[in-house]
């Protein structure tokens, strides 16, 4: 028990100052038929670090590692190199084993850097302010919904057929309780986004609108036209970035107008981990600010007048408004949200921008390659780093065999959208700076195999 | 836990021991000042190299970006050493002892994070084909198992965030049960004042009007007042248990089955499951729904404020109603996933998704192999060593500082004081920050409301007794310094990187992002 520093004579000794006779006069007010007398059904006793880890690790091996095969996953989460100094720095004990700021004076740390990644994220995102992070980018989608309706007083969202289907099933679920109104919609599979169909069904009551950008098929559109539109009949546009690394190359949502900008941002520094922890990107206009959820950090000063930092406009929070607060959110993303800062920090706007452009020129190229086997569509014309083919067939099966072929493939459109028949044949193919000339050389010709 | 609510501000320069002798830098020794990225970086500077190659060719359209964003970048020893500094103004468990009563902050195995590193859990995408990916399901599989076993109930969802995430996860559960057997109108959930926050934010955020149950003078629920107050209206009750008085509820087996006669739910906070693992099971204290924050019991590491994780355990009356996606071990041994596609067969109550993918699996990996290293043997020994050493925290500070509840009997995980005995014009706060100056991170403070000006200690089961020895005299030195009215107590810390902060002013005058000075500001 290699994690219990007391010995028996502690414990002893310790019962001996309590005036306990045996621990379980510490436990006299458990009733008796609720403890437990044996042992957890089933469970072994403790175990050595050698032999865990031989367990644990023989698990992980069960799992085809996305960086070891050809590699065209996105759709949500995105491959990108990491560098060695993100995993290092978020390992110090000091910021791994930090609770939540509460304590300002000795958590500057924690502070600082937040501060520093709600600056990074609204310029990233072009908002005024960002707040301390979210769970994610599906439920920062679903907080931004709750958001507007605090804000327009209105309760009838208009989500775009190019929102991410989880972020849409997430919504769904949660307007069941809160009294919104959802219009969805699938996505077609053509060129052209939904933005002039948002446009003619925003009306007097609704609240926001909701626009994913790049969208599920990768598509970019300009969002102004929609911008416009919500403003004209006193709604909000809500715009969902699932991919940060393309703000590097494409103008942010915020520049267009979009009131509340919210984003995964999963792909800088945190890398895949099956799905999370992820960290929510969330951003507005200034005046919003205190309808925002979550946690914000703020600048202040000390007792000697030296710049500090501190958790702040705690009003709106749970602890202290209970069943009057803007979310019910507490714990957040703060590890995610130190990775993703300290990536941001070495790459820098030079850096960032390189690697959007190495990641647009090697999307491009492997769409062209793509679109050559023959019976392939390129369905995405204006992309970033993902886009959309048409497969003569079902994608479904054709991902399930190139698997069994140590090829993982992308994301079938049967897989997010299984009850739509016209999306079937639909993959959708992310190229980052880690997938190289050969790996879309290997899916090129693998698709021309199993395709022919 | 809880925020500094006492509404203290600075109104002059305290004298402060660390001023005395200015020096050039501002520093003192290891003790380093570091300015914000956008102060020392400038936007052309990368600390990361890429291949060369060409990045002509665009499909952006006229979208591509022109603007500048703003960003400052740092080369790698720069950022190296900017995030090493902030990193040194952090407490942490690391450090010391960190009593922060219903937070847990206990000792974070870093077997746990080695684990967590392995490329076939950290490098998997979420949407590979369910054959790729077997041993991550695998996971999350047997870690649901041993949560179900460790606390007696039927079912599991794991896709939940954190702790506030779960509660939210189970009050749906609830009203999809209620709704589902057509009882919608009942609208009211019951919350005791000693709850967290998170507890009536959680159910008016599902559309439940929140009443307050009332404490008892020994600490405990009222439980007259709570069966009183059932009734055709009442959907469910939320109680903390051990609560955050650090109590155990005895009458909660009682209490669940009033709720359940009277056609309620029972959901259970589960942030302090710590102090019972291996020795009690909620399930058999008739509890249908609760959270278990994998960051407290299970020790994945808090991270500054997260990243945390939320599985909720369900009892069999609301399994059913729990959320997409799930895993389901087949006869066969292969872990299926059970989404959108086959849920209509397989699960067709579901009251839907939470989030986008599978949940915390980086935090899945770490609890499975604490529990895994601690086993039946180690758990039942952690419950048992919180619960020894907040008991001794209590006896050898009941003393010194008022101990409301000392009379009731023993505590379970934490130890609970007021400032009742504090000299005139001092407050728990002042105790707090002075404990800082003895290089501890203070109790949590002010919270349970229950409890006037409350210090609630939580040391967990991985403090030596030397450890808690040097905590117990530190805090018995602070706080007879507040009952003598110790004026240096008021200007604490004195030691700390800094004083104490303004929050009146951040919250008055929000600044929440770095903007750069003026320029004739700029040039002086």
């Amino acid at each position: 028990m290699r994690y219990l520093p007391l010995t028996q004579p502690d414990r002893d000794a310790m019962l001996e100052v309590i005036g306990a006779a045996s621990i379980d006069d510490l436990f006299v007010d458990v009733p008796e038929a609720a403890r437990l007398s044996g042992a957890i059904h089933g469970l072994p006793n403790h175990a050595s670090e050698l032999a865990v880890e031989r367990h644990m690790t023989a698990l992980a091996r069960q799992n085809t590692v996305a960086g070891e095969v050809p590699f065209f996953l996105g759709a949500g989460a995105y491959r990108h190199h990491v560098p060695a100094s993100v995993d290092h720095l978020i390992q110090r004990g000091e910021f791994l084993t930090a609770y939540t700021p509460y304590q300002p004076e000795i958590a500057q740390g924690t502070l600082q850097m937040l501060f520093e990644f709600q600056t990074q994220v609204a310029r990233l995102l072009g908002t005024d302010v960002a707040n301390a992070s979210m769970y994610d980018g599906s439920t920062a989608c679903w907080e931004a919904i709750g958001m507007a309706r605090r804000i327009t007083r209105k309760s009838k969202a208009i989500l775009s057929g190019g929102l991410h289907p989880h972020y849409v099933s997430v919504a769904k679920t949660m307007a069941k309780y809160t009294g919104d109104t959802l219009e969805t919609a699938t996505p077609q599979l053509t060129a052209d986004t939904d933005i002039d169909t948002l446009i003619a069904s925003i009306d007097a009551e609704t609240s926001c609108v909701v626009v994913q950008y790049p969208d599920i098929l990768g598509r970019i559109a300009d969002l102004t036209p929609l911008a416009d539109a919500c403003h004209a009949h006193k709604a909000l546009l809500i715009a969902v970035v699932t991919e940060p690394v393309a703000l590097g190359a494409i103008r942010s949502p915020g520049e267009m107008d979009a009131d509340i900008v919210v984003g995964e941002g999963q792909s800088i520094g945190v890398g895949l981990q099956f799905g999370g922890p992820y960290v929510g990107l969330m951003g507005c206009k200034e005046k919003y600010i205190r309808q925002m959820p979550g946690r914000f950090c703020g600048e202040t000063v000390d007792a000697n007048g030296k710049r500090g930092f501190v958790l702040t406009l705690s009003t709106r929070e749970q602890h202290i408004r209970r069943e009057k607060a803007t979310s019910n959110i507490c714990t957040n993303s703060g590890l995610c949200a130190l990775a993703f800062s300290i990536h941001m920090t070495l790459l820098g706007e030079a850096g960032l921008r390189r690697l959007a452009g190495i990641n647009h020129a090697g999307a491009c190229r492997a769409a062209d390659r793509l679109a050559q086997v023959p019976g392939v569509e390129l369905v995405t014309q204006s992309f970033f780093n993902e886009f959309t083919l048409k497969l003569p067939t079902e994608a479904r099966p054709v991902v399930r065999t190139l698997a069994d072929r140590g090829i993982l493939a992308g994301v079938s459109l049967g897989r997010l959208y299984p009850d739509e028949a016209g999306l079937a044949n639909g993959l959708i193919v992310a190229v980052t700076e880690t997938t190289t000339a050969e790996d879309v050389e290997t899916l090129a010709a693998a698709l021309e195999e199993v395709l022919a | 836990m809880s925020i500094n609510q006492s509404g203290w501000r600075p109104k002059m320069t305290a004298a402060n021991g660390n001023d005395a002798a200015p020096t050039f830098t501002g520093n003192r020794a290891l003790m380093l000042e570091e300015a914000l990225i956008f102060e020392i970086g400038d936007t052309s500077t990368t600390g990361v190299d890429f291949a060369e190659g060409d990045v002509a060719g665009s499909r952006l359209g006229d979208l591509s970006r022109k603007a500048p964003i703003g960003l400052a970048g740092l080369s790698e020893p720069e950022t190296i050493r900017h995030y090493t500094r902030l990193s040194r103004q952090n407490y942490a468990i690391d450090l010391g002892l960190f009593p922060l009563g219903s937070c847990t902050m206990k000792h974070n195995p870093r077997l746990n994070e080695k684990v967590a590193r392995l490329p076939g859990f950290a490098d998997v995408h979420p949407l590979q084909p369910v054959d790729t990916v077997q041993g991550a399901l695998g996971v999350i599989n047997e870690l649901a198992v041993w949560l179900i076993e460790l606390t007696g109930m039927h079912g599991v969802a794991m896709s939940p965030k954190a702790g506030a995430h779960g509660e939210l996860c189970g009050i749906l559960c609830i009203k999809a049960a209620l709704e589902k057997r057509g009882e919608g109108h009942r609208k009211v959930v019951l919350v005791p004042e000693s709850a967290h926050g998170t507890n009536p934010a959680t159910a008016a955020f599902a559309g439940f009007m929140v009443e307050d149950i009332p404490a008892t003078a020994d600490g405990r629920v009222d439980t007259d007042a709570l069966k009183a107050r059932l009734g055709p209206d009442v959907a469910a009750v939320m109680i903390t248990n051990p609560n955050t008085c650090g109590l155990f509820e005895r009458d909660l087996k009682a209490i669940s089955d009033a709720v359940h006669d009277a056609g309620g739910y029972v959901y259970c906070d589960g942030a302090n499951f710590n102090a019972i693992v291996g020795r009690v099971r909620p399930g058999d204290l008739g509890v249908d729904a609760m959270h278990i924050n994998l960051h407290k019991t299970f020790s994945t590491p808090h991270g500054g404020g997260g990243p945390g994780s939320g599985p909720v355990v369900l009892s069999e009356a609301l399994s059913p109603f729990g959320p997409l996606p799930f895993t389901a071990r087949m006869a066969d041994g292969h872990i299926q996933l059970i989404e959108e596609e086959t849920a209509g067969d397989d699960h067709p109550d579901t009251f839907g998704r939470m989030t986008a993918f599978h949940g915390q699996m980086g935090m899945f990996t770490r609890a499975l192999t604490y529990i895994l290293s601690h086993g039946a043997d180690g758990l039942r020994q952690v419950a048992e060593d919180a619960v020894l050493n907040a008991n001794y925290v209590l006896r050898s500070l009941e003393g010194t500082l008022d101990a409301p509840f000392a009379a009731s009997g023993p505590c379970m995980h934490e130890a609970i004081f007021s400032d009742a005995n504090l000299a005139e014009g001092f407050s728990t706060l002042d105790v707090a920050k002075g404990l800082i100056d003895e290089g501890f991170h203070p109790m949590t403070v002010y919270f349970p409301l229950v409890v006037h000006g409350a210090m609630l200690v939580e040391p967990t089961e991985t403090e030596s007794k030397a450890a808690l020895d040097q905590f117990i005299g530190a805090l018995r030195s602070v706080a007879e310094r507040a009952k003598a009215g110790d004026t240096a107590l008021k200007s604490a810390p004195h030691f700390a990187p800094r004083a104490r902060l303004d929050e009146t002013l951040a919250a008055r005058k929000p600044v929440l992002v770095w903007k750069e000075p003026p320029l004739a500001q700029a040039a002086e």
